[in-house]
């Protein structure tokens, strides 16, 4: 049994496999994988005696059900109003530098992936970003990098 | 034209207090009465729901009571996903205990058994702590003989989602696609049973309700917004942050409290909310009888660009759009292209006011409330900065 598979059985073992618990699975897969394959989203419709479409319906509708493979750690930066009035856009770019990629990519070592986000709920504290479930306010470039380099080191 | 005298600027302490309110004391007191003298006292209190749509909280009690069909359920929306709210996340985060009682005294008020908070993605990092107080409170329940309990299901990333009806669906494993109505929640809710749909902070002040009674929550606010309420204050201002109000203001007052001394407009509800200029400040009541909002008061200075404003909102108007209905869908996307096209000079600044009439339509014909705010922001920010929006 793949690592997936085993991955799927046991969300399907904890939250049960009614249609209520698509959710829950599927974030579960994306918790440890962090995106869904088509393989995957093939098991869970199995599990749940549901049509694949439905699977991919349900993920495809949802930012943080990913479908396209991301990086170990995948890098929300608010864009909404206030944080854009607060400069993220020079904490995007100098993340595009230090990665070496553009908003949408992920790194050719895998490690990571960046991406923009709607209002994260930070405004009085803006810049923010979002690493994994992780959530990084008052953000300076500095910080920014400082904070993408452990991540680097950690991960390694 | 005579219009209501507004309300002085003054700070409360309802929602965060924790020194004298021990949140299970309360629940304790209020299980000796009779679940009808609770939802009475709600209602008494002329309580609105702090989500946005401001609909009464006892009624809404009440008409789920009075249903026959079995389970009920009680949810608590935490999606808070309009741009310039960050209020129901630091009461999750500094006063869960309160958003329980709210919650339990709900459950046992209509005769729900179970309870869920729906938290948004982006706040899972509040999960670990909260479920933690959860297995607890949970475990006080059934010591006191309360048949219910709360869970908590996540979001993934999607504003729509705070609807009510899109996070039923959500909820049900499916696209977080908006219902017609009616139905309402209040008979076909969650798994199509009678549901309570709440927000955070609506819950928060049944609790706080039950504790000091109606009387003392009707002191405070106006004949037609009773209470206080959180706001989230951002933007230009020098003391960003989350501060507990009585409801009622003029917004000229909020100004002179929040404001950086060069305040252009304040943005009231958030995306989907009203753009105020500076001339209107002090004739705009903060309320359900002026401007309502769910709290998200984003302020701008003289050095910003209302076209950049109302450029981000369309954008993630846009993006947030289910797609589900036709008006929402094209409408958002044409109204973006719009005003790109007229900044360019690619289209003449009359194009403006067709682009106007559309928000208008879409504010009749989208099926859900995205859609149909949609004209709330475009017509106010168009109306009152129309250079900006051209040159
Ligand atoms: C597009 C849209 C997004 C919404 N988002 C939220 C939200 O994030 N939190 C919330 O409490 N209500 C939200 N609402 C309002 C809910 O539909 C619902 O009215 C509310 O949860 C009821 O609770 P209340 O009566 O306590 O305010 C949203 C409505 C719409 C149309
Ligand atoms: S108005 Fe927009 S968000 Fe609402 S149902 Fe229609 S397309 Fe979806």
């Amino acid at each position: 049994m793949s690592n997936t598979d085993a991955l799927i059985k046991n969300l399907v073992e904890k939250h049960g496999n009614s249609r209520n618990s698509l959710m829950p699975i599927l974030q579960g897969v994306v918790r440890e994988e962090r995106s869904l394959t088509e393989d995957a989203m093939l098991k869970v419709a199995e599990a749940l005696d549901i049509s694949a479409a439905e699977v991919y319906g349900t993920a495809s509708f949802y930012t943080f059900l990913d479908t396209i493979p991301r990086g170990k750690n995948v890098i929300r930066i608010c864009k909404t109003i206030t944080c854009h009035m607060k400069g993220k856009d020079e904490i995007i770019e100098a993340l595009e530098k230090e990665l070496n990629i553009n908003v949408g990519e992920t790194t050719s070592d895998k490690q990571f992936t960046l991406l923009t986000a709607n209002c994260l709920g930070w405004c009085h504290k803006g810049p923010v970003m979002l690493i994994n479930d992780e959530i990084y306010p008052d953000l300076t470039v500095e910080k920014a990098l400082e904070i993408i380099q452990e991540y680097a080191h950690n991960t390694k | 034209m005579e219009t209501a005298e507004a309300k002085n600027f003054k700070k409360v302490d309802i929602i965060f207090e924790c020194q004298d309110c021990k949140p299970i004391e309360v629940l304790d007191t209020n299980l000796q009465r009779k679940p009808d003298d609770i939802i009475l006292d709600i209602i008494d209190s002329g309580l609105k729901g702090r989500g946005g749509a401001g609909f009464p909280t006892g009624l809404k009690w009440k008409f789920t009571k009075n249903e026959s069909a079995e389970p009920k359920y009680v949810i608590c929306n935490a999606d808070e996903g309009e741009p310039g709210t960050f209020k129901d996340r630091e009461i999750l985060d500094r006063v869960p205990e309160k958003v329980f009682v709210g919650m339990a005294l709900c459950g046992y008020s209509i005769g729900a058994k179970e309870g869920i908070i729906y938290l948004r993605g982006e706040y899972n990092f509040l999960l670990k702590d909260l479920n933690k107080k959860l297995e607890k409170f949970n475990k006080q329940l059934k010591e006191r003989n309360l048949d219910f309990a709360i869970t908590i299901k996540s979001g993934s990333g999607a504003y729509i989602c705070g609807e009510e009806s899109a996070l039923f669906e959500s909820m049900e494993g499916k696209r977080g696609e908006p219902r017609n109505k009616p139905p309402y929640p209040t008979s076909e809710g969650y798994n199509a049973k009678p549901t309570v749909i709440n927000n955070v902070e609506t819950l928060v002040y049944t609790t706080m309700i039950c504790n000091l009674g109606s009387d003392k929550f009707k002191e405070l606010g106006t004949k037609d917004s009773r209470g206080s309420k959180v706001f989230s204050v951002s933007g230009d201002t020098p003391i960003a942050g989350i501060y507990e109000l009585e409801l009622g203001m003029s917004l000229g007052t909020f100004v002179e409290e929040f404001g950086d001394g060069d305040t252009k407009s304040v943005q009231v509800g958030g995306a989907s909310g009203h753009c105020v200029p500076r001339k209107y400040f002090e004739d705009t009541i903060i309320g359900f009888e002026g401007i309502p909002t769910g709290g998200s008061m984003m302020i701008f200075n003289s050095t910003r660009s209302m076209y950049n404003v109302l450029h981000d909102y369309l954008e993630f108007f846009t993006e947030e759009s289910c797609g589900q209905c036709t008006p929402c869908r094209v409408g958002c996307q044409q109204l973006l292209e719009g005003i790109e096209a007229v900044k360019k000079g690619e289209r003449r600044p009359s194009y403006l006011e067709d682009l106007k009439k559309l928000a208008s339509n879409m504010n009749l014909a989208a099926k859900c409330g995205l859609g149909q705010s949609v004209a709330n922001p475009f017509n106010s920010i168009v109306d009152n900065f129309k250079e900006e929006i051209i040159y």
